[in-house]
């Protein structure tokens, strides 16, 4: 009987001794210090509560006045006319594109952060989601001004929806242009759905810590009467991990249709079928250069460090190395296909008016470079040497550092959009159209007012919402979790 | 109003103790109950028996809806109400109507799992008997509550309080109505 069936592991030998797991291999907590679920809604609800800083008023100041030149630029380019950019023949796209698709390619990062991080249970996003999904939703913002006020007549922007009107016509939907309407629009109501709902159980923190009757009253009628009721975050979560299922595919398909505008066209430079996949990451790496530029002096400001910890800068840091070597890496087959393909026009392209310098490679192969010469170099330094430094931990760990190079990215992904936009336009198939384009102090205003509107909401997200998912961060501590010994579990739980 | 309370709330301080609580309590019976946590707890709609969310088909009603929406959207709109010649190019491809179809379904999808769990929930709700207890306060904070209802079938008076005593509850209050 005994020899039929084998005994148990246990029965037959001494108990396994397991070794505890080398140092180096031990991973930092998502939260440091081992503070507790009490603590973080302390702390992070703290932000939003008692009275703003010296800084906050100085930075919501200069906002809000870059603002206001946002909108009174606006208003000059209503009343007098497009003419007050520096387009014309034969570049008709100038700053007003190169800035959508900057301003939406920020926004790709806290998508990917709160959707595509979620369903590959990444759960060091949780401290920094909430902030990225905001920062994505006032990029939105940003970027879609520019296609609203680059069509002339502002006051006929409705005709891009499919609203009837006086003329009984209805939007042409062959057109790229028309795609982009529906995928930005999209977008930015998805994300704001989504960003909501992840709102709802840390506005009811808010409304339980209220003690004024305003803020009672503000966020209890946001919080929808949440009460934590395990019935509903059943749904709940159901509900978000469908709206991380939809948003992937979205935030995939947005820069995918953004890059489509310029593809669909016969213009060398913008003709290009790795446009889709290089769009996209050149977004997401564009965005965490954002995320890092905000949260890196934000965590130290608001004293934050023991929840977005090093650690968290350092992954951030590495998306942002594998998405810069990914755009590295389109930038290297662009080059090849321009020479492999054997298009005589995109040849020139990409050799004379893009890589040409009047220092080594110009000189070198007896080329005259473009008068662009230099966005080009700024872009391939910014996007392709830059993000190379990640791979050193000193580089990560050093906060002013990771601040610094973060700016570059978003230089060089500016850089990136100027040079497929302005400089494939400005010299186009016969050599008498070509000219020079240059922005005008409106479109410089312009581009920097938005600036203005970004930090303006992103600032006033910081007075008076949580900038991290108190519930989010909460469910990820081992505080949380009931097989945990801190969590409640008994000594000799499968964790312990 | 007849003085009675609204329910019973028991306090818990670890997510174990609540999900030990929780299996207990749906052992014995009741129906009108419910815990309540600051966050979800992983195993917790299984130990309260709760079945798998049914948000998907409001999702999935919208991302249809969204859809088809879409398609025939842009084929009454560029074929039929208005039709335009652009390049020699059919009246109506399902290859160019797709990309704002295809948008279309997110964003209904995303609207019917929005309202979907609002619905299910019935949220919003401007008012509720746990919102006003002073205590309850803590259950968005750190602290896990087990609320039982005074019109459960299972509910009586001292022999409840009992049960969620004997399960490590160290404050038991009544919720009035």
């Amino acid at each position: 009987m005994a020899d039929a069936t084998p005994a148990p592991i246990m029965a037959q030998s001494a108990p396994l001794v397991v070794q505890a797991p080398p140092v180096e291999l031990e991973r930092q907590p998502l939260v440091a210090n081992g503070h507790g679920i009490g603590w973080l809604s302390d702390t992070i609800a703290g932000v939003a509560e008692g009275r703003p800083q010296f800084w906050w008023k100085l930075c919501f100041a200069i906002s809000a006045t870059m603002m206001t030149v946002c909108f009174l630029c606006i208003l000059y380019l209503m009343s007098t006319g497009v003419g007050v950019w520096g387009l014309g023949h034969p570049v008709m796209w100038g700053y007003a594109i190169v800035n959508f698709v900057w301003w939406i390619g920020i926004g790709h990062a806290g998508t990917l952060i709160s959707a595509i991080l979620f369903l590959l249970r990444q759960k060091w996003r949780t401290s920094i989601n909430r902030a990225a999904e905001a920062m994505t939703i006032f990029a939105v913002m940003c970027a879609g001004i520019f296609p609203l006020i680059h069509i002339g007549r502002i006051w006929l922007g409705y005709w891009l929806f499919p609203i009837p009107n006086a003329n009984g016509i209805w939007p042409q939907f062959r057109s790229p242009l028309m795609w982009d309407v529906f995928a930005v629009s999209t977008y930015f109501t998805v994300s704001v759905l989504f960003w909501y709902m992840g709102l709802i159980p840390d506005l009811a923190v808010m409304r339980d810590r209220a003690t004024t009757k305003g803020r009672k009253f503000g966020y209890g009628l946001f919080a929808l009467g949440w009460t934590g009721s395990n019935r509903h975050w059943s749904n709940y979560e159901k509900a978000y991990l469908i709206l991380a299922g939809l948003s992937t595919p979205l935030v995939l398909s947005v820069h995918s249709i953004v890059s489509l505008d310029f593809s669909v066209s016969q213009l060398p430079g913008w003709h290009t079928t790795i446009f889709p996949p290089y769009f996209v990451a050149g977004a997401v790496y564009s965005g965490f250069g954002m995320v890092l530029t905000l949260l890196v002096p934000l965590r130290r400001m608001l004293k934050l460090e023991e929840i977005i910890t090093v650690r968290h800068v350092e992954l951030m840091c590495k998306v942002t190395l594998l998405t810069g070597s990914i755009v590295g890496y389109a930038y290297l087959m662009e080059f090849f296909i321009a020479w492999y393909g054997g298009n005589p026009y995109e040849k020139y392209l990409f050799l004379h008016n893009r890589l040409a310098d009047p220092y080594i490679l110009g000189p070198l192969y007896g080329i005259k470079p473009a008068p662009y010469w230099w966005a080009q170099w700024m872009m391939l330094i910014c996007n392709v040497l830059v993000p190379q430094l990640f791979w050193f931990k000193k580089v990560r760990t050093s906060m002013i550092v990771v601040f610094i190079l973060s700016i570059l990215v978003n230089v060089g992904m500016w850089f990136e959009r100027f040079v497929i936009v302005v400089v494939s336009l400005h010299r186009d198939f016969l050599p008498s159209n070509w000219s020079y384009y240059s922005p005008t102090w409106v479109d410089i205003l312009q581009y920097l007012g938005t600036f203005g509107l970004f930090f303006t909401f992103f600032l006033l997200f910081l007075r008076y919402v949580p900038l991290i998912a108190i519930a989010e961060v909460k469910g990820v501590t081992p505080q949380a979790d009931p097989h945990h010994p801190l969590g409640g579990a008994k000594i000799g739980g499968h964790h312990s | 109003m007849n003085g009675r309370p609204y329910a019973i709330l028991a306090e818990f301080e670890t997510p174990a103790a609540i999900l030990h609580a929780a299996d207990k309590v749906r052992g014995e019976g009741f129906r009108n109950w419910d815990v309540f946590t600051p966050f979800p707890i992983h195993g917790m709609d299984r130990a309260m028996g709760i079945k798998n969310s049914k948000v998907g088909w409001f999702s999935f009603i919208g991302g249809v809806t969204g859809y088809a929406t879409g398609m025939l959207m842009i084929w009454f709109m560029n074929t039929v109400d208005y039709p335009i010649v652009i390049g020699g190019k059919p009246m109506f491809s399902p290859f160019s109507a797709f990309p704002p179809s295809y948008e279309l379904t997110i964003l209904f999808g995303a609207f019917g799992a929005l309202l979907g769990m609002l619905f299910l929930n019935r949220l919003p709700r401007l008012h509720h008997p746990l919102l006003k207890n002073a205590r309850f306060k803590l259950a968005s904070h750190d602290r896990f509550y087990v609320v039982i209802e005074t019109n459960d079938p299972k509910y009586a008076e001292p022999a409840t309080r009992k049960l969620l005593e004997s399960l490590g509850s160290k404050h038991v209050e009544f919720v009035e109505e």
